[in-house]
C-alpha cells in the first residue's frame, strides 16, 4: 500500500544511534498522518526534520516522547526504540520516558510563575534535588547552559512571562535541561522569534549538542542547513529522504527533495 | 484614481446609515433596561426605606415590687413573665390626662406594641436592681402608631376606615408635644426573628438560616462540582458515556428549581429522615441545584486554559495529576470561584425548593446550627408579602433591599476574586 520512497545517504560515519524509529505509522482517527517512517537519531548530533506544512514532521517528533498520547484519537504503530528499549511497550512509564526525552514547543510556554519556579519545577517533581541549595544550583546551571543566566540573574523571582519572546524560549530550554534529559525535541522553536533571537538559540543548540541529542522540526531550510548534521525531509506523511545535511542540500537523490529545497513545492 | 474612496456614494451612505441605526437600537435597548431597573429599585427603596426606622415611646416606669414580684423571689423566669401592664398603664396615664374608664385604658395601652411588656420583663430579669426604682424607658410603639408617625395613615379619611381612631391620634399628638415619641433606627428588623406583629418582626433569623443553608450548599457543591468538572474535562475519555453525562448535566441546569425541592422532600426527608425545615436539608437541595451551574462554569474555564501549559508540564515528565493540580487547576481557580459564587448567589435568592422541604414555616427563634429549624431570606420575603398587616408592606421591601445587598456583595466578591487572582500567560 505504501510505496517505499525512503532513501538514505550512507555517509553518516559511525555515530551510534540513541533513538531509532522503525515502520512508524500514525493515525488521527481514520486519517493516516505518518506512513511507514523509519529513521535513526544519532547521538550528540542535531537532526532536523523539514518539510512543508502538514507533512507530519511535528506529529513524528511528538512520537518520540509519546506526547501524542494526550490526543485521544491519535494511534501510533511501529517501533520506536530509545537506548534499545521500545518506548511504546505497555510497561514503559511515560512519566519516566519524558524525563529522559525533553521537549521545547513552537510557542514559548513558560508557566505563569517566577523564572526560578519555571526551571525548578522539573527537578522538584522528579526529586532530583535533595536540598534547597542543590535545587538552586541545578536552576543556575540550567539557566547558564541555556545562555539565559546573565540576563536574568538579578530577577529570578519575576514572572517567566515577563521575559521577551526569545528569552522565554530559552527559559523553556533551560526548563527542559533542568531535568537532565538525554534527548531534547524541539518543535519549531524559532518560528515566533526574530532573526537575532533565532541566532542566539541556534548558537545555543550548537553548544548543547555536546551534552544532548537534539531533534528539531523546522520549516526554515536555512536553519536546518545551519544547525543540523542530519536532515530528514518529510512530504505528505512520508519520509522522502534522510541523511547527512550537506548531502541533502547539495545533492538530493529524490526529485521531491530537490523540488522542495529549490522552492518549487511547499 | 477611483473616486469612490474619497467621495461618499449612495451605497456607502446606506452602509453608514445601517451602522448608525444599529448603534441606536443598542442604545435604546440599554436605556430601556436601565429605566426598568431604576424603576424597580426606586420602587423597592421608596417603599422599604421607612422600615429602617421604628417608633418608640418614652415612659417613666415605676418598677413597683409589689406588682411585679410580690413574693420577692427574684426568679428571672417570674420576673420575665410578670404582669407589667399595670405599671405601664400607670405611667401612661401620668403622661396622658383624662384616662379613666376601662375602654380608654385598653385603647391607650394599645399604643404600645404587644411586645413592649416582654421587653420590660427582659430588662428587669437581666437587672433585678431595677425593682422598686423608677426609670425612663423607650418602648416599642404599635405598628399602627409607627405607620402614623411615618405619615402612612391619612387622618383625613373617615374614622371608620382606619384602625387608628381620632382619639389615638390625639394621644399621639400629646406624646409628640412632650417629646416622648420618636423614630429611631430599627434594630428590631436586624436583631430579631420573625413575629406576627410587624413592629416586632426581624430578618435576623431568616438571614442566619440563609447563611447556614449557603454554608452547607458551598461545602457540598464546591468540592463536588470542581472535582467533577476537573475529572470530566481533564481525565475522562471522550466517549458515549461522558457525552451522555454532559448532556444530562446541561439538562439539570435547566430543571425548574421546585423539582429539586420535590427531590429533597422525597429523598432526604422521607427516605433518609433528615430533620425537616432545617438549613441542612435546604443546603443539600440548593447544592444539588447549584452543582450543574458550577460544573458547567468550571468546565468552560478549564477548556479555556491553553493546551500549551499542559504540554509544558507533560513534556517535563509531570504526570497527568501533577499537570492538572499544579498548573491547570490553579490557573482555573479564579474562574471556578467566580462560577461558584454566582451559582451560590442564585441559590441565595431561591425560594421554591425551600418551600417543598418545609423551610416556609413561621419560625421565631434564631437558628444556632444547621439542624435547627429555620427559614431563609427569600422565603421570609414571601411570608411577609403574604401577611395582611399593613406594617409588613414596608418590611417586605426592606427585606428585599437586604437580600439585594447580599446578592450585590456576593457578585462584587466574584468580580474582586477574578481581578485579584487572575494570572496572565
Amino acid at each position: 500500500m505504501i510505496y517505499e520512497t525512503k532513501t538514505t545517504h550512507e555517509e553518516k560515519g559511525n555515530v551510534p544511534s540513541i533513538m531509532t524509529a522503525n515502520n512508524v505509522d500514525v493515525f488521527y482517527g481514520k486519517k493516516q498522518a505518518i506512513c511507514n517512517v523509519s529513521l535513526d537519531i544519532p547521538e550528540n548530533q542535531i537532526t532536523a526534520l523539514i518539510g512543508p506544512s502538514g507533512c507530519g514532521k511535528s506529529t513524528f517528533l511528538r512520537c518520540f516522547n509519546r506526547m501524542n498520547d494526550t490526543i485521544n484519537i491519535c494511534r501510533v504503530s511501529g517501533k520506536i526504540k530509545f537506548s534499545g528499549q521500545d518506548i511504546y511497550e505497555p510497561k514503559v512509564d511515560v512519566v519516566a520516558l519524558r524525563s529522559r526525552i525533553g521537549m521545547v514547543f513552537q510557542k514559548a510556554n513558560p508557566f505563569p510563575k517566577s523564572i526560578f519556579e519555571n526551571v525548578a519545577y522539573g527537578p522538584r517533581i522528579h526529586g532530583l534535588a535533595e536540598s534547597k541549595d542543590e535545587l538552586e544550583s541545578i536552576v543556575v546551571q540550567s539557566l547558564k547552559r541555556a545562555g539565559l543566566y546573565d540576563e536574568v540573574s538579578d530577577r529570578l523571582n519575576e514572572p517567566g512571562t515577563s521575559l521577551s519572546g526569545g528569552q522565554q524560549q530559552r527559559l523553556c530550554i533551560a526548563r527542559a535541561i533542568a531535568v537532565d534529559p538525554q534527548v531534547i525535541l524541539m518543535d519549531e522553536p524559532c518560528s515566533a522569534l526574530d532573526p537575532i533571537a533565532t541566532a542566539i538559540i541556534e548558537d545555543l543548540m550548537e553548544t548543547m549538542k555536546e551534552n544532548y541529542t537534539i531533534v528539531i522540526v523546522t520549516h526554515s531550510m536555512q536553519q536546518a542547513a545551519r544547525v543540523s548534521q542530519q536532515t530528514a525531509f518529510f512530504h505528505l506523511g512520508e519520509l522522502v529522504e534522510s541523511g547527512d545535511t550537506q548531502a541533502i542540500f547539495t545533492n538530493p537523490i529524490q526529485e521531491r527533495t530537490q523540488n522542495y529545497i529549490s522552492g518549487r513545492i511547499g | 484614481m477611483p473616486n469612490y474612496i474619497l467621495n461618499t456614494s449612495r451605497q456607502m451612505a446606506k452602509r453608514h446609515g445601517r451602522e448608525k441605526r444599529f448603534k441606536w437600537y443598542g442604545r435604546i435597548a440599554i436605556f430601556i433596561s436601565i429605566a426598568f431597573l431604576i424603576f424597580m429599585f426606586s420602587a423597592i427603596v421608596f417603599r422599604g426605606a421607612s422600615a429602617f426606622q421604628q417608633t418608640k415611646i418614652s415612659l417613666d416606669i415605676n418598677f413597683s415590687e409589689a406588682i411585679i414580684d410580690p413574693t420577692s423571689s427574684r426568679d428571672p423566669e417570674i420576673l420575665k413573665r410578670a404582669n407589667y401592664k399595670p405599671v405601664v398603664l400607670e405611667s401612661l396615664s401620668n403622661v396622658i390626662p383624662g384616662i379613666t374608664d376601662r375602654r380608654d385604658r385598653n385603647r391607650v395601652y394599645k399604643l404600645l406594641s404587644a411586645g413592649a411588656v416582654f421587653d420590660l420583663g427582659e430588662q428587669v430579669a437581666s437587672n433585678p436592681k431595677l425593682l422598686g426604682k423608677s426609670k425612663s424607658v423607650w418602648l416599642l410603639a404599635s405598628s399602627e402608631v409607627d405607620l402614623f408617625m411615618k405619615g402612612k395613615i391619612d387622618s383625613n379619611i373617615s374614622e371608620d376606615l382606619r384602625r387608628l381612631k381620632d382619639k389615638d391620634i390625639e394621644w399621639i399628638e400629646i406624646l409628640k408635644s412632650q417629646g416622648k415619641i420618636k423614630k429611631t433606627f430599627n434594630t428590631t428588623l436586624f436583631g430579631k426573628g420573625d413575629s406576627r406583629e410587624p413592629e416586632m418582626a426581624g430578618i435576623l433569623g431568616a438571614a442566619i438560616g440563609s447563611f447556614f443553608s449557603l454554608l452547607v450548599c458551598f461545602l457540598i457543591a464546591f468540592p463536588l462540582g470542581i472535582l467533577t468538572a476537573v475529572y470530566l474535562e481533564e481525565f475522562a475519555k471522550k466517549n458515549f458515556l461522558t457525552d451522555f453525562i454532559e448532556v444530562n448535566i446541561n439538562n439539570l441546569a435547566a430543571v425548574p428549581s421546585i423539582v429539586f425541592g420535590l427531590l429533597g422532600l422525597s429523598i432526604f426527608l422521607n427516605f433518609f429522615n433528615l430533620p425537616r425545615s432545617t438549613p441542612l436539608v435546604g443546603g443539600i437541595v440548593l447544592a444539588l441545584m447549584t452543582l450543574p451551574t458550577i460544573i458547567i462554569a468550571s468546565r468552560s474555564i478549564l477548556r479555556s486554559i491553553p493546551q500549551s501549559i499542559r504540554d509544558a508540564a507533560l513534556g517535563l515528565g509531570a504526570s497527568k495529576t501533577q499537570t492538572t493540580f499544579h498548573h491547570v487547576v490553579p490557573l482555573a481557580m479564579p474562574g471556578m470561584l467566580t462560577g461558584t459564587i454566582l451559582g451560590m448567589a442564585r441559590a441565595l435568592g431561591e425560594t421554591a425548593p425551600l418551600l417543598m422541604i418545609g423551610m416556609v414555616a413561621f419560625i421565631v427563634d434564631i437558628p444556632k446550627g444547621v439542624t435547627d429549624v429555620a427559614t431563609s431570606l427569600p422565603v421570609q420575603i414571601f411570608l411577609w408579602a403574604d401577611s395582611p398587616e399593613k406594617g409588613f408592606v414596608e418590611r417586605t421591601s426592606a427585606a428585599i433591599i437586604v437580600l439585594l445587598v447580599f446578592l450585590i456583595l456576593m457578585n462584587l466578591c466574584a468580580v474582586y476574586l477574578r481581578k485579584r487572582l487572575e494570572r496572565r500567560w
